[in-house]
């Protein structure tokens, strides 16, 4: 099912999904970002804003138009919904133990990009959870760090979406091209207002998102990663970008699939004790504490740990990559260490 | 029931403040514990020995020097609180410079004054069991590492950065998003990223995390408007003798 909404209609898939009792969460303009947040309406969107990023920077900008989906990632990412930075597994009073319930509310994420889209399926595969009804928002604007083109995840939304939004706004106005992905998402379209989509708005829709792929801002190296990971165990490169690597952890915070937790107990002052997790970082020494000691203390180990995982062994666990081209990596590291550059770097350490 | 003492080094008593101010939790505390010796809650003094001391400020005089090793004696478990037991705090500037030349200037009988030539951390004076950084301390810490001790399970006090927190937090990155100089890549996390909350950068008064790289934030931190002198002060104020590097 092919439809055509305008502004209007978008705020009525919005009313629609939370009038089916759904917690509608979206992009929205907070404290000089685009974060994620609970949305009531399309005037919540960050209208006619967009966003410029490099290598640890990142700046909110106006925009010429009024696009609500007119930015690359942020911050945020879905993660935050499906994998909460903190959450009570088990908790016990005087009385006995209690298995705490999974009291995650029905998502609806609405304007998720294809890199994204592709992340929530890592992600879900790992950690499992209810589906979220997911509205996508076809990329049409790469940012400046962005590659999800050459890890396969973009521009175009992939599988698993309900709704595939792409926004276009021109002389004739304002609309998005939706394009339903699964009979749940078709009945919600069917019950918001719209007209039918010609054939010219599939084919400029079309249009935009290939545009899309060749402005992306980055791209990785088109090679077995894997293999040229396992090669390079002990490449002398790794020293060098610990140089730069604060170790810091916010690439692994950041990243859209990193899904690694601690567990920890904690008890208060009458009787009561929880069991809880709470988002842990392969660049945290404690990470790879073993029986006396970590074994991961140098910075070079454990960018190593993660770029290797990322990239190579995830492969192995979960039969795909762990990356996704969102770039967050890129941007959000204070020191701006490019995951594309050091994957080159890598490759061009073996060239005699 | 275990019993709990609380003292007093060279500091400003903000720490051992940060106690008063468990304000919901005090009262539950004290069916907990036993408080035998609290100056700055109660004038009444118990002897030792202590199942739990907490010990704030840094030692600075030849008196303190003897008074620690006398308190770790007496005590079962040592917890040392703030900037100033954990790295020697801001009075540690005086390691850096002549302190007979601070005394000549500052005392008119500089003779009575019995001072040391450095201010040192609690450990490098005696062993101690866990250390709550901060300046002050975090308030959630100390009813932390006091849950765990009475439950008999390990504090989790994270030797980590402060951008783990200020990411689970949710907060944006101040330096990547506004360009304002923050220290929380290479300072000890404890604090819940405090300061990025309310849109400042860290200053580092939580002091070093375990393993931090300050040759590689510091060109970052430049290039966020610091020169020299800011650059100076946050290394070398809260936490001016602590392994930064």
């Amino acid at each position: 099912m092919q439809v055509v909404l305008d502004l209007d209609g978008l705020d009525a898939l919005i009313g629609v999904l939370r009038q089916d009792g759904r917690v509608v969460v979206g992009p929205v303009l907070r404290d000089d970002a685009i974060t994620l947040a609970e949305l009531g309406s399309a005037a919540d969107l960050p209208s006619g804003w967009g966003v410029g990023t490099g290598p640890g920077h990142y700046r909110v900008r106006r925009r010429q138009d009024t696009a609500v989906f007119g930015h690359s990632a942020g911050p945020q990412s879905w993660k935050r919904f499906l994998h909460p930075p903190r959450r009570a597994l088990i908790s016990s009073d005087p009385a006995g133990f209690h298995p705490v319930e999974d009291n995650a509310p029905d998502y609806a994420f609405l304007g998720v990009r294809p890199c994204d889209l592709a992340a929530i399926t890592k992600l879900r595969q790992i950690v499992g959870g209810r589906a979220p009804f997911v509205v996508a928002a076809q990329c049409t604007e790469p940012g400046e760090v962005c590659f999800c083109a050459s890890m396969g995840c973009g521009p175009a939304a992939g599988s698993g979406y309900d709704i595939a939004l792409t926004e276009r706004i021109d002389s004739t106005g304002h609309r998005f091209l939706a394009t339903s992905g699964t009979g749940e998402g078709a009945e919600v379209l069917a019950r918001v207002p719209a007209r039918a989509a010609s054939p010219d708005d599939v084919a400029l829709a079309e249009q935009d998102v290939e545009a899309a792929a060749n402005r992306m801002g980055r791209a990785m190296p088109e090679l077995d990663l894997r293999d040229l990971l396992a090669r390079n165990r002990d490449s002398a490169h790794w020293e060098a970008v610990a140089e730069r690597c604060l170790t810091c952890g916010n690439c692994t915070m950041v990243c859209p699939t990193c899904f690694c937790v601690s567990v920890e107990d904690t008890t208060d002052l009458d009787g009561n004790a929880e069991r809880s997790q709470r988002w842990a970082s392969c660049f945290e020494i404690d990470f790879s504490y073993l029986h006396g000691g970590a074994v991961r203390t140098s910075g070079a180990s454990r960018y190593r740990q993660w770029m290797t995982h990322k990239l190579g062994t995830w492969h192995d666990q979960f039969g795909t990559s762990g990356c996704v081209g969102c770039g967050r990596c890129i941007a959000w590291c204070p020191a701006g260490i490019d995951i594309t550059e050091e994957a080159a770097a890598l490759a061009g350490s073996e060239q005699p | 029931m275990p019993s709990i003492a609380v003292w007093k080094f060279t500091s400003c008593d903000g720490c051992q403040l940060t106690l008063l101010d468990c304000k919901d939790e005090l009262l539950p505390l004290t069916e907990r514990v036993h408080i035998a010796h609290f100056l700055e809650a109660t004038s009444v003094s118990e002897p030792g020995p202590y199942d739990i001391s907490i010990v704030e400020g840094s030692v600075t005089t030849p008196e303190e020097a003897e008074r620690i090793r006398w308190i770790r004696e007496q005590s079962g478990v040592l917890v040392v609180v703030g900037a100033c037991a954990t790295s020697g705090g801001i009075q540690a500037l005086r390691n850096f410079a002549d302190v007979d030349e601070f005394r000549s200037i500052v005392y008119a009988r500089p003779e009575h004054i019995a001072t040391l030539g450095t201010s040192t951390p609690v450990s490098a004076h005696v062993a101690v069991d866990h250390e709550l950084r901060g300046c002050p301390i975090d308030k959630g810490q100390l009813l932390e590492v006091l849950t765990a001790l009475l439950a008999g399970r390990k504090p989790d006090l994270p030797d980590t950065s402060v951008c783990t927190e200020c990411k689970r937090r949710g907060l944006t990155c101040v330096m990547v998003a506004h360009g304002t100089p923050c220290l929380g890549p290479v300072t000890h996390a404890g604090c819940g990223a405090l300061c990025p909350a309310v849109d400042r950068g860290c200053y580092g008064c939580f002091g070093p995390m375990n393993q931090p790289n300050v040759p590689a934030l510091v060109p970052l931190l430049r290039r966020s408007g610091m020169g020299d002198d800011e650059l100076h002060l946050v290394f070398r104020t809260f936490n001016a003798n602590a392994e930064w590097t």
